[in-house]
């Protein structure tokens, strides 16, 4: 199996932090693969780097063979990577539907298009309640979203990053804030999408991620300690003395 | 179906909503419809009112209403649906105005010839300092639109030959397929009045497109916008060309009414008035920059017979505007009139 996303000694640092110290990591195709590690290590960071939100200081970052490491964010959409945020990230004016729309219209011909309403495109609107239809809110569908419940947000996250056609999703935190029922929908929708899509999670909720994961990479202080199956990883005595020894 | 406010599910409760038409949407559009429709229908038929006070004050006065109602719309595109705060659109104005002015100085009467280096003027003078200007954010946005602006100001200014400082009087009307329509006062106002009526219905359309729906969700979040994939600078830069544009046609018309240019169309003072148009009337409404056009310039007209110092009065009744009225007039009514 070819790697869709490779990282080759990614570094960043602010002033003499080293947030990302050569990190090298390979995400295969299909694969749901998970970082882990506690607050500060460097996990958002990290995402910021490789959907292309933060420079980097070092390294390269490969998506489907291509060098990617300078691309802008909008760019990587194109090439099929999309993400989500840690901290809620919606246009909260705009319906649940249209926020998905406007998703798929970044993809479904040209935006430069100043005359009809896009709410009567079926080109847009279709695929939009199919990606809600995936993530359960297709009933929610034209609240605007901003008042939507926090668990229906995160959900709404994931619908708008599956409407955007990507080849691979790279999630932050999709559980941050849930309560146990939501956080259960948003897994059982995760589960749902695995083997369809590549993911990166980075995920806090141990439990969820030793459900989920295929593979499982731990970062601590930017560098990443472990990599591999589920199991290994938990038992791993490295592992255990720098993070789950700390919270479990 | 959740409902989403106890108001607001009332005025579309009878229809069942199909999916993918907003609850909201139908009661917001009532107001939408009703409102302009008043509007537009005062300024058609207030001229046969006119006859019965100072017809050519009154006509007057209206003319720039409209002409600041096109102005203030424009700058409504960019600030109220894009969140760009432009502190120096009134050079738009200016360029408009001496897009036309220069051309008469130099004897080309003829009216679209007139529009059209007004407008391209104003276009191109928009996509220039457009493009610098959108590569900051925030106040450091606000600061640089207003050094551009001013640098018009200065630049037409030193203009000796077309009065400088003083500016200069139009030599004569221009022609419309050869003909002197312009000395027809109606014609003039109903020309004015037909540019108004079709930049609202323009910016009406562009606002509800999917360019529309960029330019909004990139006001809203955009970070958001970027990870689905767009880069909002060039739909802000389009935008910003396009409200230049047409606030340029503002410009034109004004020195057609006034038969007079002066680099005093495009202080950076004008500049704040056409936000305040915009704030006072109601940002993202577009028909609210008319309404706030029309407050703005009849407040200062009627106070200013009051008193020299108006301001003194119109300072603090555009505090409580900003303290009671959110949302500007619009908001106001909106507030009042549908719950």
């Amino acid at each position: 199996m070819s790697p869709v996303l490779q990282l080759r000694n990614l570094r960043k640092a602010y002033g003499a932090l080293k947030v990302t110290d050569d990190v090298s990591l390979d995400v295969t195709r299909g694969e749901l693969h998970a970082i882990i590690g506690p607050n500060g290590a460097g996990k958002t960071t990290l995402i910021h780097q490789i959907s292309g939100i933060a420079s980097s200081d070092g390294g390269q970052i490969f998506f489907e063979g291509a060098d990617v490491t300078s691309e802008k964010m909008h760019q990587l959409v194109a090439r099929g990577l999309a993400r989500s945020f840690q901290i809620t990230s919606i246009l909260p004016g705009f319906t649940a539907l249209e926020n998905v729309a406007m998703a798929v219209q970044a993809r479904e011909g040209t935006s430069f298009r100043f005359f009809g309403d896009p709410a009567r495109e079926e080109v847009l609107t279709a695929p939009a309640m199919e990606a809600l239809r995936i993530v359960n809110l297709e009933a929610r569908a034209d609240i605007p979203s901003g008042e939507l419940s926090h668990g229906e947000k995160r959900q709404l996250e994931l619908a708008i990053a599956l409407a955007t056609q990507p080849k691979m999703l790279l999630l932050d935190e999709p559980l941050a804030g849930t309560g146990r029922e939501e956080s259960e929908r948003v897994v059982a929708t995760l589960k749902s999408l695995k083997g369809h899509y590549t993911i990166l999670l980075i995920e806090h909720d141990m439990e969820a991620v030793f459900q989920l994961a295929d593979r499982v990479s731990v970062l601590v202080y930017g560098r990443i300690i472990a990599s591999g199956p589920p199991d290994e990883v938990r038992a791993d005595p490295e592992v255990r003395k720098a993070y789950l020894g700390e919270e479990a | 179906m959740q409902q989403t406010a106890p108001g607001k599910a009332a005025a579309s409760e009878a229809d069942a909503p199909k999916p993918g038409t907003a609850l909201a949407a139908t009661r917001i559009r009532v107001a939408h419809v009703a409102i302009p429709f008043l509007l537009f229908t005062l300024f058609a038929i207030l001229p046969a009112f006119a006859q019965f006070g100072a017809e050519g004050y009154i006509l007057s006065l209206v003319m720039r209403v409209m002409i600041f109602a096109i102005a203030a719309m424009s700058l409504d595109l960019i600030l109220g649906y894009g969140a760009m705060v432009s502190f120096g659109h009134a050079a738009f104005i200016g360029i408009g105005a001496y897009g036309a002015g220069i051309l008469m100085r130099h004897t080309v009467d003829d009216f679209f010839l007139q529009l059209g280096a007004a407008l391209g003027a104003s276009a191109l003078f928009a996509l220039a300092t457009g493009a610098l200007s959108l590569r900051t954010k925030g106040v450091y946005f606000i600061m640089i639109t207003l050094a551009f602006g001013q640098m018009a100001f200065f630049f037409f200014v030193s203009l000796a030959a077309y009065g400088g400082d003083d500016g200069m009087t139009l030599r004569t009307r221009p022609l419309i397929f050869g003909q002197d329509w312009l000395a027809h006062r109606h014609f003039l106002y109903y020309l004015i009045f037909a540019c108004m009526l079709g930049v609202y219905l323009l910016l009406r359309a562009i606002v509800g497109s999917r360019f529309g729906r960029v330019l909004r969700g990139a006001k809203e979040n955009p970070v958001r916008m970027q990870a689905i994939g767009f880069s909002p600078y060039r739909f802000q830069l389009a935008a910003y060309v396009i409200a230049g544009t047409i606030c340029g046609l503002a410009g034109f018309l004004l020195a057609h009414q006034t038969e007079f240019i002066a680099p005093a169309f495009m202080t950076w003072q004008r500049s704040g008035e056409l936000i305040v148009m915009v704030v006072l009337g109601g940002m993202g409404t577009l028909h609210g920059a008319i309404i706030g056009a029309a407050a703005f310039l009849i407040l200062e007209e009627l106070l200013s017979r009051i008193t020299q110092d108006w301001k003194l009065i119109f300072g603090p009744f555009l505090v409580l505007v900003a303290l009671f009225a959110r949302g500007g007039i619009m908001g106001y009514l909106r507030k009042r009139g549908l719950k």
